[in-house]
């Protein structure tokens, strides 16, 4: 492993970053009281700059990316990020903006948020969008925040149980409990879809929300979606749309037309941001007109008089602000610049070749692990890797042996209904022999498993480390280095 | 899976165990409970003084992957924590039964729902049967 | 079409390796009448080139910070960043992976969040600190339901000068717990303390002061710690982490847990995002404290590593029991935070605060000298101060706009009481002539 930096740290060693102060020089005591002035001065590295460049450059190369290789992580949407992305959302004219500068002098970057509102409205088929929330699971407390405001607005405030699928991600009830609601499970059939009469059964007048993927964490499309819509609409509930998925049906089908009332999106899965090992990603919310009003502040409009974009902080009913300033703008430069360059026609084209690269790969892949449910898929599929487990072949270490191979892991282990998943997602950036070739190594994986279980049991074996003990990290938790 | 279920206690559905001795009950959770929850990093334990009904939690047991809460089989008052258990979590994966006990609480009403050493592995195979 | 790479040869391949004709017929699921029966209305996709024109054009119909003059700041600070921290981040190894979830493979990211989880405690003077949050905003709002968890208690008691955005945040967040907020009012640029007195009871989780604060004053933290720790409550300070070179840390004052706004620490303003939002705490309310943390282990030859670590507190596993429903950090900001302080170096940064002070004090004194201009407030300040104006706040603003200067932000807007005042930023980046070229403008 690389030391830590602050192992590489000498004393006395810096970079020279200013030039000295031109004004009157003051010593600190000067300008403020003894008791509110520093005493301990932080122990942060000192280096030169190639150490920090090589420090970083070589951590870099310990990592995996999708510049780097497959990374089928289902859920995930680990498409190809375009560069174009990264020195659109560079321009001075987008990176260098002070949020409260004048807004006559930001009316490109409005211009922009705006369009790209519009444009994510027109492919979800819903009214309205805010892109305040900075993450997916942001949007989604979002979108829960206006559903209640939407009710309380209507005088009906004794709903408060929302309605999640048993192969839901663990963000839909955590979201829920913050906004004061309980969850209900709602089991899935046999197929993976949603059990009607289980739902019939679960509405009433306390349900707030149904939330739902479709397609759903299965990567089936929930065909009996126009009914589910009923049944909650009619008990007075509302249907939040998880968008993680939206991958697999762009210019095929939307959620609006479905029946959803929220949706929210992720522009660093379907709209090609990247994910920055972790973020910052952007979640904007849709919202039919009947939550329009209830949308985060401000809200981007377009003055048709004076001809002018504009931050609109009139909203009385809005849900308030979900976090400072207007969202993850840089993060929309990169999906809006993506949105320029696919165009309506391209992005049916990205689902359509998203969908033939996981329905190719589920079915070469179905030869050697079980596939629970029967295609077509969407965008990605669930097998599981349960016949190995006599042998003692578990699904993490298949995972881990991919590793060896020089391949991502897939999700393991989610949805959480279906035993030893794998959550394969390629998406539609991957070509043929990528595919093929993941299929082949999955093969070989699995032909490891029955005659060589401990080759698995002991992967990887080829990475900058090996398995690492997760249970000596919590039990005994190092969170920081400490100065010895 | 072969587990241990002492005679001399007595089990709740949700896998806790309680060992009742002159109005005192020592509570702790099942050899089958700290094995399917796996490595236990962490415990979370109740304020000794505290009062508590049938049901109430009594803590949460936490693994790596998995968290339990544990809800008490009997109502009265917390006497005494297992301290121990916050400095060394694996005592509960080692000696749930002894080292690993979790609480002591001065017993007002036993739960009527609590089942033999015999009902409670019972209960057990079934679940292994269905899994 | 870009980024799709299948030749018609290779589509019609696969296609019949399934034994179907046409993708068409994967879609076959999808109902009748849920199928959109025209074509999406974007606009016709573009070329590589023909989309770089048109974002330029988006670009320049914009006025950048290297167009004009900025003495503003109000939560976004313009800094230096040093050249290196961008060269770093645009290794596609760092921004092109996921969350780390396979630790085997995500050593850089994690080893990197480890690094900066140890600078935000040094920083800080705290003892454990998170993989980050959204922004400062949400790392406040987070902090005030991680202590409310903490407490058990129902009341919040916030500083009126926490940045008002930051407030709103806080508020939407806990619109629907039940929670009482109170509101502390200010008195001569400070958090008025005698209110304190007052509001504080064994009822309240926590109170939250920002440092320097919304009018750049810098605030008695200690003294915050103590009153609220004599209830049994929390201190949550929310600081800029530039100041930290120079300004006693939460930690040396007291907080039980501090976050912030780490986009002064060499990100770009961004009209706003994406930022940094930091969050450290005291050691035994670690497992209280929402988001990824990375922590340090051994792999199975003993070799030591990193893994996201005290995971059972998260949404994933504990669900609707979860304290937040974060799943995510913003890893790349965080790493862009840890180069720059690496870069910088305790004395870099201790050189920054003090630029920022000594420029701010130099503009200060320049600008009370004019007619028509008073410091409104005696509370000593780190890098913005507010100046009362006879002339109108927002004439002057368009005097300053219009000789390409963006002056202070009017807080009338923000504090009714305070309408005709400004608030001024000045940083490191301002030269004395620029400074003085201000004073200028402003004088007529």
């Amino acid at each position: 492993m690389e030391k830590l930096i602050f192992e590489k740290s000498v004393e006395g060693r810096h970079g020279n970053y200013l030039p000295p102060s031109d004004v009157p020089v003051k010593q600190i005591h000067e300008l403020i009281p003894e008791e509110l002035s520093r005493k301990k001065a932080p122990l942060l590295p000192q280096l030169t700059e190639v150490e920090v460049v090589r420090h970083y450059t070589r951590l870099s190369q310990l990592n995996y990316g999708v510049d780097t290789g497959f990374y089928p992580l289902g859920s995930c949407t680990m498409k190809y990020n375009p560069k174009i992305n990264e020195d659109a959302a560079n321009l001075n004219g987008f990176s260098q903006l002070h949020p409260y500068q004048p807004v006559e002098s930001v009316q490109g970057a409005l211009e922009l948020m705006y369009k790209t509102q519009e444009y994510l409205a027109e492919i979800t088929g819903m009214d309205a969008f805010t892109l305040q929330p900075a993450a997916g699971a942001h949007g989604e407390l979002t979108g829960l925040l206006l559903i209640m405001a939407y009710h309380a607005a209507r005088g009906d405030f004794q709903r408060d149980k929302v309605l999640v699928p048993d192969s839901a991600h663990g963000t839909n009830p955590a979201s829920a409990t913050l906004v004061g609601c309980k969850i209900i499970e709602i089991p899935s059939k046999e197929n993976g879809e949603v059990d009607l009469e289980a739902l019939k059964k679960a509405v009433g007048e306390d349900t707030a929300a149904l939330m739902l993927t479709n397609p759903n964490t299965l990567g089936m499309f929930e065909t009996q979606i126009i009914e589910i819509a009923e049944i909650v609409h009619q008990a007075g509930g509302l249907l939040y749309y998880d968008g993680a998925n939206m991958n697999a049906i762009m210019g095929y089908a939307r959620p609006g037309d479905m029946g959803f009332d929220v949706v929210h999106l992720n522009l660093h899965k379907t709209f090609s941001a990247p994910h920055g090992g972790g973020g910052p990603g952007a979640g904007p919310v849709g919202v039919k007109s009947c939550l329009e009003p209830f949308l985060p502040k401000p809200v981007i409009s377009y003055n048709q008089q004076t001809q002018n974009y504009y931050f609109d902080e009139e909203r009385s009913q809005s849900i308030g602000r979900m976090k400072a300033f207007y969202g993850n703008f840089g993060v929309v430069v990169k999906a809006f610049t993506y949105l320029l360059m696919m165009g309506g026609d391209g992005l049916q084209e990205v689902s359509a070749k998203a969908v033939l690269n996981a329905n190719y790969l589920m079915n070469l892949l179905s030869k050697h692990y079980e596939q629970p449910f029967a295609g077509p898929c969407k965008h990605e599929f669930v097998l599981t890797s349960s016949p190995y487990k006599g042998n003692e072949v578990r699904t993490l270490d298949i995972a881990k042996r991919l590793l060896d191979y020089g391949f991502h892991a897939p999700t393991i282990y989610f949805p959480l209904i279906v035993s030893e998943a794998l959550m394969i997602e390629p998406t539609e950036t991957e070509n043929k022999q990528t595919l093929d070739e993941f299929a082949r190594v999955m093969a070989k994986i699995a032909q490891e498993a029955m005659e060589n279980p401990k080759l698995l049991q002991e992967a990887p074996h080829n990475t900058p480390v090996s398995r690492l003990d997760e249970t000596q990290a919590a039990r005994k938790p190092v969170l920081r280095w400490k100065a010895e | 899976m072969n587990y241990q279920y002492p005679d001399n206690l007595k089990y709740t559905e949700d896998h806790e165990w309680i060992l009742e001795k002159e109005g005192k009950g020592i509570v702790g959770i099942t050899d089958y409970a700290q094995h399917s929850l796996g490595d236990i990093v962490f415990v979370e334990l109740p304020e000794p003084g505290q009062k508590v009904k049938i049901g109430d939690s009594l803590g949460v047991v936490e693994s790596v992957k998995a968290v339990s809460e544990i809800y008490a089989p009997c109502s009265g008052t917390v006497r005494a924590v297992n301290e121990n258990l916050l400095a060394d979590p694996a005592l509960l994966n080692d000696e749930p039964y002894a080292a690993g006990w979790i609480a002591e609480i001065e017993i007002e009403e036993l739960s009527d729902k609590l089942l033999t050493a015999k009902e409670y592995k019972f209960l057990i195979l079934e679940k292994a049967e269905e899994g | 079409m870009p980024f799709l790479p299948h030749t018609l040869e290779e589509e019609q391949a696969m296609l019949k390796d399934m034994g179907i004709c046409t993708i068409e017929e994967l879609f076959r699921d999808i109902p009748e009448q849920l199928r959109l029966k025209r074509k999406l209305n974007l606009p016709k996709g573009l070329s590589e080139k023909a989309a770089w024109d048109e974002v330029e054009r988006l670009a320049h119909r914009n006025k950048d910070i290297g167009q004009y003059l900025c003495f503003r700041g109000a939560g976004a600070y313009e800094h230096y960043q040093p050249k290196a921290v961008k060269h770093i981040l645009s290794r596609s190894e760092f921004y092109t992976a996921y969350t780390p979830y396979q630790p085997e493979v995500s050593q850089g990211t994690l080893q990197a969040i480890f690094e900066y989880q140890t600078c935000i405690c040094e920083l800080t003077g705290m003892d454990v600190a998170n993989a980050s949050h959204y922004d400062g905003a949400t790392a406040l709002a987070e902090a005030a339901l991680m202590a409310i968890q903490i407490s058990r208690r129902k009341k919040l008691v916030i500083s009126s000068l926490v940045h008002p955005e930051y407030r709103e945040t806080l508020h939407t967040y806990l619109s629907r717990r039940g929670i009482e907020i109170i509101m502390l009012p200010s008195e001569n640029g400070l958090t008025a303390v005698a209110e304190l007195e007052k509001v504080l009871t064994t009822e309240v989780a926590a109170v939250i002061v920002q440092n320097p604060n919304f009018l750049g004053s810098i605030e008695n933290l200690a003294f915050f710690a103590q009153k609220i720790h004599e209830k049994g409550g929390l201190l949550i300070a929310c600081v800029d982490p530039v100041s930290l070179g120079v300004l006693a840390s939460p930690g040396e004052c007291g907080a039980d847990i501090a976050v912030g706004e780490g986009q002064s620490l060499g990100l770009p303003l961004s009209l706003g995002g994406p930022y940094l939002g930091f969050m450290a705490c005291k050691e035994k309310y670690v497992r209280r404290m929402p988001g990824r943390i990375v922590g340090k282990t051994v792999d199975r030859l003993g070799r030591e590593g990193f893994v996201l670590t005290l995971q059972a507190r998260e949404q994933h596993i504990r669900r609707d029991k979860a304290g937040s429903n974060i799943c995510s950090n913003q890893a790349l900001c965080a790493l862009a935070a840890t180069i720059y302080l690496a870069l910088l170096g305790p004395r870099g940064l201790r050189e920054v605060g003090k630029q920022c002070m000594e420029k701010s004090h130099y503009a200060s004194e320049l600008l009370v000298q004019l007619p028509g201009i008073s410091l409104a407030f005696t509370a000593p300040f780190f890098q913005e101060f507010v100046v009362k104006t006879q002339e109108s706040a927002v004439s002057i603003n368009q005097r300053l706009w219009e000789a390409g200067i963006l002056g202070g932000l009017d807080l009338g807007r923000y504090y009714p009481e305070l309408k005709n005042h400004l608030l001024f930023c000045v940083t490191e980046m301002r030269t004395k002539e620029e400074i003085e070229r201000l004073v200028e403008v402003i004088g007529g």
